[in-house]
């Protein structure tokens, strides 16, 4: 099956982002306008990519956690720790390099921990995942002694607001994290790993995987992205906010990957589905703001499509559509 | 003494010694007024953690309290203020509003059978959403009726003042432990959290109990939200932001499991003071900032998570803490 079909083009997230676009040009006809000033490209469009790379970044750590039934619930406070440990080493005057390596080691050090409380102890994910969500931002918050810390570093500011062949510098980064995580779990044997983990952890160890080294791996590598979508997220406004940093985002993050079909049951996940997850997610944002509608709606809107994703996903309704498609002597839904 | 108990016990002790130490640093803290301040500044998430003790029995998760306190608040100020009802009008419908909103969010997780911290996920975007929408201000709220709850207090020996909506919050605890082990909805609770296929099997209508129990968080949610509006005196869309975790906390550390079938509604109250404790120490010390809040709550959370393992791998009962995530 390695042609490409028609069914495969005209996947329903496809189709919803085509829909949404389409509605946001009819709200906005400048909508798809893209000029290049400066060196690089504007335009609403470019503007979807852009802002909705934290998500995207956070998305990709999180696909395989949710394809192994597990859930990181900190990612949000994780960036907050990261953007405060960025902000504060570029305020005394580190180079970008200590800058970042030290924000990803500190996000490489939560993901550690949420992986060694899943994998070791054997906690439930969503609990000890709340542990970090609660104390993050208190750390975030010990870390920037309350204040907003501010920096002027131009080349940490490069990362959030720079370009890189005329293309912002958070989807650069947010495409090449997703085409190097597609890679190793698709051409590597870390993405059956974690499909058999997700479909059965005791099977998987029963036939001699390792799973607590790879489920430590994902949320190491999960903390990883949270950590480096932090540093974004700082240098976008010059500044680290241990309060509002990431608030929020974990919700959208876990949205964007069920969005891009990842199941929640765990078995089956796509990390570049779920980063066109967050893009949806986003044009949607983007689509509310044009719109003029007030911002309030997007919450709204969000719980909305949950909701319809749920009814799709949901095996109950699977099964009386497929039913009805039987009985039609059709061939049941994709 | 009964091996059920122990936890419960645990965490009656930790709070007592933790107690005792506060008081050794800081002797003010053993009087009155710090006891009942105590349960007028936490009557609300007390309220709402009744609820999350019930949802988290059962092996669920309620994601949406926190939010369904912010849409109560505003909707009993929109009630009362714009449209000039009689504040306990205003709140017969609120309550009405809360619990039809939980009703749906069960239904949902029982007739899709998605996970509930998914479905709660939706219903907080959604409670948020309506609040804001309803409002973006805060909206104060100048009624005779406010004023005259929240003056109302009965006077402890040592100048305590034991207020209505602390005493509110001590009446939800008392009717909650009834619910949970004395009445027939108590116990399928008990029964579809440790096991819910062979709840169903024992004839437990697992439908019904589970839109009753999300209704329940949700009505007790929604009083949460109007004892909110009558501490403040306001109806805020933001109000209680992340309250939701605050109340799954002082559920964990009053010894509940998460994967459900086991708890105590009273370990809630433990947990709900404890988390007070930790708030009041921080005032009575001055020095440290609000934020240490944060981390010693992460703490104490991981500390009883631990604990619980533990004391359940030791009664040999692993296999069900290795259940499947919710």
């Amino acid at each position: 099956m390695k042609r490409l079909h028609l069914s495969d083009i005209a996947r329903p997230q496809l189709l919803a982002l085509a829909c949404i676009l389409l509605l946001n040009w009819l709200v906005f006809p400048g909508f798809f306008t893209v000029t290049w000033q400066d060196g690089r490209l504007f335009g609403s469009l470019i503007d979807v990519i852009n802002r909705g790379a934290p998500v995207a970044i956070l998305a990709v750590g999180m696909t395989a956690i949710i394809a192994t039934r597990g859930v990181d619930l900190s990612v949000g406070a994780v960036m907050a720790v990261a953007g405060a440990v960025a902000a504060t080493a570029a305020v005394v005057g580190q180079p970008l390099i200590v800058t970042l390596l030290g924000a990803l080691l500190v996000g490489l050090a939560c993901g550690l921990w949420n992986g060694a409380l899943v994998a070791f102890l054997g906690m439930q994910p969503f609990v000890a995942t709340l542990v970090l969500m609660v104390a993050g931002r208190g750390l975030a918050q010990l870390i920037t002694e309350g204040s907003i810390v501010t920096f002027s570093d131009p080349a940490l500011i490069f990362v959030g607001t720079g370009s890189l062949l005329g293309l912002p510098m958070p989807a650069v980064i947010a495409l090449v994290l997703m085409i190097a995580a597609h890679l190793v779990m698709r051409r590597t044997a870390m993405g059956l790993f974690v499909e058999a983990i997700g479909t059965n952890r005791s099977a998987a160890s029963y036939t001699g995987l390792r799973t607590r080294t790879v489920i430590l791996t994902l949320y190491a590598f999960g903390g990883l992205c949270a950590a480096l979508a932090g540093v974004i997220a700082a240098a976008d406004i010059r500044g680290a906010d241990a309060n509002n940093a990431g608030l929020w985002l974990e919700l959208d993050a876990i949205l964007a990957v069920v969005i891009g079909g990842t199941s929640l049951m765990g078995g089956r996940f796509s990390i570049p589905m779920s980063v066109l997850g967050a893009v949806i997610i986003q044009a949607m944002n983007t689509g509310i703001l044009v719109s003029g509608l007030p911002p309030e709606f997007n919450l709204i809107v969000k719980a909305s499509v949950i909701i319809l994703i749920l009814v799709m996903q949901s095996d109950r309704i699977g099964e009386l559509v497929s039913r009805r498609f039987a009985r039609l002597k059709l061939r049941g839904k994709s | 003494m009964n091996p059920r108990y122990r936890p419960l016990a645990a965490t009656t002790l930790i709070f007592i010694v933790a107690y005792g130490l506060c008081i050794a640093q800081y002797p003010a803290m053993w009087s009155t007024r710090v006891l009942g301040n105590f349960l007028t500044d936490n009557a609300f998430l007390g309220i709402a953690a009744v609820g999350a003790t019930f949802v988290i029995i059962s092996g669920g998760i309620d994601l949406s309290v926190g939010a369904v306190v912010g849409l109560a608040g505003v909707l009993s100020a929109v009630l009362i203020t714009t449209l000039g009802l009689h504040p306990l009008a205003a709140f017969a419908i609120v309550l009405v509003v809360a619990a039809s909103f939980g009703a749906g969010m069960g239904a949902a997780i029982h007739f899709l059978r998605v996970p509930p911290f998914i479905v709660t996920l939706a219903g907080m975007f959604m409670a948020r959403g309506v609040a804001s929408i309803l409002t973006q201000d805060s909206i104060p709220i100048d009624h005779e009726f406010y004023r005259t709850i929240s003056g109302l207090y009965y006077r402890l020996p040592g100048g305590g003042r034991l207020s209505a909506i602390g005493l509110l919050m001590l009446l939800v605890f008392l009717v909650g432990g009834l619910i949970a082990h004395k009445t027939r909805f108590g116990s399928y609770v008990y029964a579809i959290g440790g096991n819910q296929t062979s709840a169903a099997l024992m004839g437990v209508p697992v439908g019904l109990t589970t839109i009753g129990i999300y209704a329940l968080g949700s009505f007790l949610g929604g009083l949460a939200g109007i004892v909110y509006s009558l501490y403040t005196s306001s109806g805020y869309p933001l109000a209680a932001v992340g309250m939701e975790l605050d109340a799954i906390a002082a559920v964990v550390i009053g010894g509940t499991l998460l994967t459900g079938g086991y708890g105590f509604i009273f370990g809630t109250l433990i947990g709900v003071m404890l988390q007070g404790l930790v708030q009041t120490y921080i005032v009575f010390d001055g020095t440290l900032s609000s934020w240490w809040t944060k981390i010693a709550i992460g703490l104490l959370l991981f500390m009883f998570i631990l604990l619980q393992k533990l004391v359940f791998s030791a009664q040999g009962r692993r296999p069900r803490m290795q259940k499947a995530p919710a």
